[in-house]
């Protein structure tokens, strides 16, 4: 099979795939990044270089909603890596003991929320922590805290972290699962040969473990951050395009939905939409090479 | 297993701390499922309590049985995420033969392209996708759905069933050859039968992300007849906010699928993932 010409089954192997791929996700990806640079005047489509991202970072009318949603996803972002991976690592850590009763119940019950969709998540979590309803209030005066209690969707201040908390407590399942997994994978003379040193318990996972599940951790941040650069679902259900309350939950996802389709009294314009998806795809992109040529192949891999 | 591992101490706290977590998780779904059964004044007087006789009630039910046309929604769902999976695995299963069964040029190349999918979400695309599919005159239809559903799952698909086919056999396949059977047979005869158990975790993998997706639903076929179970909960409930029986059992409703989706496969999805078919 040396002969570098390509067959026809392979052609016909390949062909559906390549075809499906490059119609429906390539092509409209590079369209939309061309899109960015034209505009609509009396529907005729006309090019203008790169007007559209001077008027997304220099008129204030744009600028200061777009860095608004920027600096909204970034804190969305925080609040993953700060709440949900942590949970996660610890969950996977506590799972994975040996001779643990009724593993396989408690990895199923937690990963329950990460099946549901966004639309379930967001108005379950609104009306638990509606004030009409009392679930959440009720809840705290239970424990003695009902002074803590607050409208938390609805105040500014509060409602873009609580959304991030409803957020970490659908997907925590997903780096529990992933981490569990890696530390299965370490082979039990490992740990035995630690142990021999009187290595156990938290010394064990904090200077053995840990160390040789960071690849793992590594591609859990990646997800993190891509997902959460992309998100859009929960916000939308939750609050409305509008992202309220005043923009307070606003994060690209939904400021790009707006601008693509307008709302209220402004007409959508898929131009500056476009100009805003390009941005996102920078933002992504940055991550996700940062996270290939500055992390990955910095960390040490370990083979058994 | 020696002695320095087992505390019985621990062993509370590690059930304490996994108790705590569960209840966190599935309280929420308790909440509604046991109150889309109860009577309006029930669920506020008390949320908590589960329904008895007295506070029983369907009305929630009804309600949204009379408005809200589930069974049409729960239709496409159920079409929207089938054809895609099919497609799915058809086309990233023949992918990843060619791409790991043949040596010709521009393979290394071919595999990274189509590896690229994997961390770009295909959302970035949406104001050209949307822009196609109004020119082919697709908007509205299911179909719009499946493709671009379609071309979101074959990065992955592709990346892990050529990971799993790299393993079948070379003999079993010159065998084959030997015998006369032409590439096409080798393959849907002899190499997909000894990748099942990789298109299942791959078909769970994707399964879960179609039927919840509301921003294509939302974008590309927002019609009522092609409304998808997420996007229809979405607009009912938005719809009837202050109906709190129907909001419930809409979400419940929503619920339901799901979880039998999950009890039935969730033994598949959980040794997907630690089977480190995602590294």
């Amino acid at each position: 099979m040396k002969s570098p010409r390509i067959k026809s089954h392979v052609i016909v192997f390949l062909a559906p795939a390549v075809l499906v791929y490059t119609a429906i996700m390539i092509f409209p990806l590079f369209n939309t990044l061309r899109l960015a640079l034209y505009t609509e005047a009396d529907q005729v489509r006309m090019f203008v270089g790169l007007e559209n991202f001077r008027t997304l970072f220099g008129d204030p009318r744009w600028s200061e909603s777009f860095w608004n949603a920027l600096a909204n996803n970034f804190w969305f972002f925080v609040i993953h890596m700060l709440v949900q991976n942590p949970i996660g690592i610890a969950l996977a850590a506590i799972l994975s003991h040996p001779r643990l009763r009724f593993a396989a119940f408690y990895r199923s019950a937690i990963f329950v929320p990460t099946i549901l969709s966004f639309v379930i998540v967001g108005f379950a979590w609104k009306l638990i922590l509606s004030p009409i309803w009392g679930i959440a209030p009720d809840l705290l005066s239970a424990v003695g805290l009902k002074s803590l209690f607050a409208p938390w969707l609805g105040k500014e201040e509060y409602a873009l972290t609580t959304l991030a908390l409803i957020s970490v407590w659908q997907f925590v399942g997903i780096p529990m699962m992933l981490i569990y997994a890696a530390l299965l994978s370490i082979p039990e003379e490992v740990l035995e040969a630690g142990e021999v040193d009187g290595i156990t318990g938290m010394a064990a996972f904090w200077k053995i473990k840990l160390p040789l599940i960071l690849p793992s951790i590594g591609i859990i941040s990646i997800l993190t951050f891509v997902g959460n650069f992309n998100a859009f679902d929960l916000i939308y259900t939750a609050q409305g395009a509008l992202a309220g309350p005043d923009f307070s939950t606003d994060i690209l996802g939904t400021f790009m939905y707006r601008t693509f389709f307008g709302f209220q009294l402004q007409l959508g314009d898929p131009h500056m939409g476009s100009a805003i998806a390009t941005a996102m795809f920078g933002i992504i992109l940055v991550g996700v090479c940062i996270y290939l040529f500055g992390i990955q192949t910095r960390l040490k891999r370990y083979q058994f | 297993m020696n002695k320095a591992r087992q505390n019985p101490l621990n062993a509370v706290a590690a059930h304490g701390a996994l108790i705590l977590y569960t209840l966190i998780a599935l309280f929420p779904v308790f909440v509604i499922l046991i109150n889309s059964f109860k009577t309006r004044k029930a669920i506020f007087r008390e949320p908590l309590a589960l329904p008895d006789a007295d506070s029983f009630s369907m009305i929630g039910y009804e309600t949204v049985m009379k408005q809200g046309d589930f069974f049409l929604y729960f239709q496409n769902s159920l079409i929207v995420t089938v054809v895609s999976l099919f497609f799915i695995l058809l086309f990233g299963a023949m992918a990843a033969f060619a791409l790991s069964e043949y040596r010709f040029r521009g393979n290394t190349l071919m595999g990274l392209y189509l590896a690229l999918g994997i961390m770009i979400p295909i959302r970035i695309g949406t104001v050209a996708i949307l822009d196609l599919m109004v020119q082919t005159g697709l908007v509205n239809t299911l179909m719009a759905l499946i493709l671009v559903y379609t071309a979101q799952g074959l990065p992955l698909a592709v990346f892990i069933l050529s990971e799993f086919m790299r393993q079948v056999s070379e003999d079993l396949k010159n065998a084959g050859r030997i015998d006369g059977l032409s590439e096409y047979t080798i393959f849907f005869r002899l190499v997909l039968p000894l990748v099942r158990p990789a298109m299942a975790t791959v078909a769970v993998f994707n399964m879960i992300p179609i039927w919840n997706d509301l921003w294509f639903p939302l974008i590309l076929a927002p019609a009522e007849e092609t409304k998808t179970l997420t996007l229809g909960s979405q607009v009912f409930i938005g719809q009837f906010v202050t109906d709190w029986n129907a909001v419930l059992s809409a979400l419940s409703l929503a619920i339901l699928p799901v979880m039998i989706l999950y009890v039935i496969f969730s033994r598949q999805l959980i040794r997907g993932i630690t089977s480190g078919a995602v590294k």
